[in-house]
């Protein structure tokens, strides 16, 4: 059963009595709908094409969040090979909300670290929803300096609604750990290139997303902080989440304008939910893409880069 | 008309004017209510004298405090480009900013500068939480920027005195992109060997915490000021209990090893002359009064 998202309820209909009809055919091999069934999917496909050529800001936020999006593991799983997990942070703790290890991409041996979100009830609760704890800052640390040690590129791949809010985390450095990991990103001697999947929540996306390339597929969002925060900040209202998003600019177009993305993974009609596979395929290509930018630059190189790149973002604004 | 009523009355006058003293004579302690006398405040460094609370001070009044004799030179800071994204949620970006201009007299959220202190040279530079919750914008980032520059420049530590509530969310991910360009800032400090200390005030939270304001080589809060990453409503809200007394208060974080020590801002200055002084292997500090640094014993800034 496909999840529809309040503004898809229009989609939903349409697509919901196409289904209706090719399951009353199912039963009775008389009955001749396929041409009016065609019709109702040929009308779906140009409203899906009306809603997604023109999602508003908020909108993308939720289709950033929509359940069915494909996830970290599942780009791990289609994009590497040899995936083999490295867990916990030697101090305290194995975060499940972060998944990294060794793997190879395109026979390369790599560094690969995601925040998790997981896909069920069951698994989102294992992965605490993509929101990691101090542990799983220090875990991707670990890591980067392990990557960094033996020469191997590190890709992340960023998914998350924010570092977890919580006492345990507060108590053991939540905001220590996430400036560590940003450090590291900046430290490391090795190609680094980052990929927005979904949510790019805040400071807990950032410890993740210093990379030499930010690349963000085109219905994700990367932000300062959520809309609904936002909105219950500045407009003392939570329900102004679709002003807060507007104003916050959050889109991976935005992003790309202001020099922090530097490509937008177009995704498939509908979403990345709607083709799986082809989404997978293009972020897949992406890191192809920004290894092969950086391939063959010196460690030094790769670390003059990478803080020039940061040094001059904010030079340049929206144009108006 | 004599020269009596012409000349002598206006001079008495203005000897007398109330604009010779400030409006509020007196002040209440936000903490415990004691009714302070404004003298007695700021020699007290804006410290309650009952309580020992540590109210508000502007980055301005903490430097001429901070350094000798009150001299010091203002470290100029690039202007970003204004309102970047057009922010508007109420009110605008740029109508905020100016209500925060006028409210402090200060051009933004930070204040850099060169000084000594004990005769210890070093630069320093102070957030100031009440223009726009001391916010760190592009601004506070090309501070940071110019703060480290100027001591890798001068080869002296750096002394932060932090407070904000996070990152300005009127510049949207621009605001956010100021935890690894302040990074990028501090690892130069790193790379030279030159000491990056914090002094955390109240508060400190969000992603100023989660950047420069924990990445210091020696970590020091002043008492009972507030440091955390998350809000302490929202972490109430996501695990559905009260929070214990004085989380996310210094002393709390000191005893979760978070931070090196909790300062009396009264003693924050000799405290930072002696830890300067051995990091920078200089010689132990000679304690008096020191006079302004004058002509004779300024330190020449090197020639680039």
């Amino acid at each position: 059963m496909a999840h529809y998202l309040d503004f898809e309820k229009p989609l939903a209909e349409i697509e919901g009595k196409a289904e209706e009809l090719r399951a009353m055919a199912r039963g009775n091999e008389d009955m001749d709908i396929e041409d009016e069934a065609e019709a109702l999917d040929r009308k779906a496909k140009d409203l899906l094409k009306d809603l997604y050529g023109k999602l508003t800001p908020w909108r993308k936020c939720l289709v950033a969040r929509h359940p069915d999006r494909p996830h970290c593991q599942e780009y791990i799983d289609a994009l590497f090979t040899e995936f083999t997990p490295l867990a916990g942070d030697r101090n305290f703790a194995d975060d499940h909300a972060v998944v990294g290890g060794l793997a190879r991409f395109n026979d390369q041996p790599v560094m690969v670290i995601g925040q998790e979100k997981g896909n069920d009830t069951k698994s989102r609760i294992k992965h605490n929803f993509g929101m990691a704890r101090p542990e799983g800052y220090r875990k991707a640390v670990r890591l980067m300096e392990m990557a960094g040690r033996f020469g191997l590129p590190v890709v992340t791949l960023v998914d998350t609604p924010g570092a977890y809010p919580g006492l345990g985390a507060e108590e053991r450095g939540q905001s220590e750990a996430i400036a560590r990991s940003t450090e590291k990103c900046l430290e490391i001697g090795v190609p680094l290139v980052c990929v927005v999947i979904g949510e790019g929540g805040s400071g807990g996306a950032v410890a993740f997303a210093a990379g030499n390339r930010v690349a963000m597929l085109e219905h994700s969002v990367y932000s300062v902080i959520t809309p609904e925060g936002c909105a219950s900040i500045l407009w003392k209202d939570a329900e102004k989440m679709r002003d807060a998003a507007e104003a916050l600019r959050l889109t991976a177009n935005d992003l790309y304008q202001l020099g922090v993305a530097d490509r937008v993974i177009p995704e498939p009609l509908g979403g990345a939910h709607r083709d799986r596979a082809a989404a997978i395929k293009a972020v897949g290509s992406a890191i192809a893409g920004m290894l092969g930018e950086l391939k063959g630059q010196s460690s030094e190189e790769l670390i003059a880069a990478r803080r020039k790149k940061f040094l001059e973002i904010g030079s340049r604004g929206l144009a108006a | 008309m004599n020269w009596i009523s012409n000349y002598v009355r206006p001079r008495i006058n203005s000897i007398f004017s109330r604009r010779e003293v400030p409006e509020n004579l007196w002040s209440k302690c936000s903490e415990c209510g004691t009714m302070l006398f404004h003298r007695e405040i700021s020699d007290n460094l804006n410290v309650c004298s009952n309580c020992n609370h540590h109210m508000h001070i502007t980055p301005r009044d903490r430097f001429f405090s901070l350094f000798d004799g009150g001299v010091f030179n203002e470290v100029e800071v690039a202007t970003p480009i204004a309102d970047p994204l057009q922010f508007r949620d109420q009110k605008k970006y740029p109508d905020r900013m100016k209500a925060a201009q006028k409210k402090t007299g200060e051009k933004e959220a930070m204040l850099v500068a060169t000084g000594e202190i004990g005769r210890t040279p070093i630069v320093a530079a102070a957030q100031d939480f009440s223009f726009m919750g001391g916010s760190m914008g592009m601004y506070v980032g090309n501070a940071i920027v110019a703060a480290a520059e100027e001591a890798a420049r001068l080869g002296r530590p750096l002394v932060l005195f932090s407070a904000a509530g996070g990152a300005r969310m009127q510049e949207g991910i621009l605001g956010l992109m100021q935890m690894p360009r302040t990074t990028v800032a501090l690892q130069i400090l790193k790379e030279k060997k030159l000491p990056y200390i914090v002094v955390l005030t109240h508060p400190t939270t969000g992603g100023v915490t989660a950047s420069y304001a924990m990445l210091g080589d020696v970590q020091i809060s002043e008492p009972n000021a507030l440091i955390g990453f998350a809000g302490a409503r929202v972490i109430e809200q996501t695990i559905g209990e009260k929070l214990p007394e004085g989380f996310q208060r210094a002393e709390y974080l000191l005893e979760h090893g978070m931070l090196d020590r909790v300062t009396d801002r009264r003693e924050m200055r000799d405290e930072l002359i002696v830890i300067c002084r051995m990091l920078m292997k200089q010689t132990p500090p000679t304690w008096g009064d020191l006079p302004a640094p004058g002509p004779d014993n300024l330190v020449e800034a090197p020639k680039e």
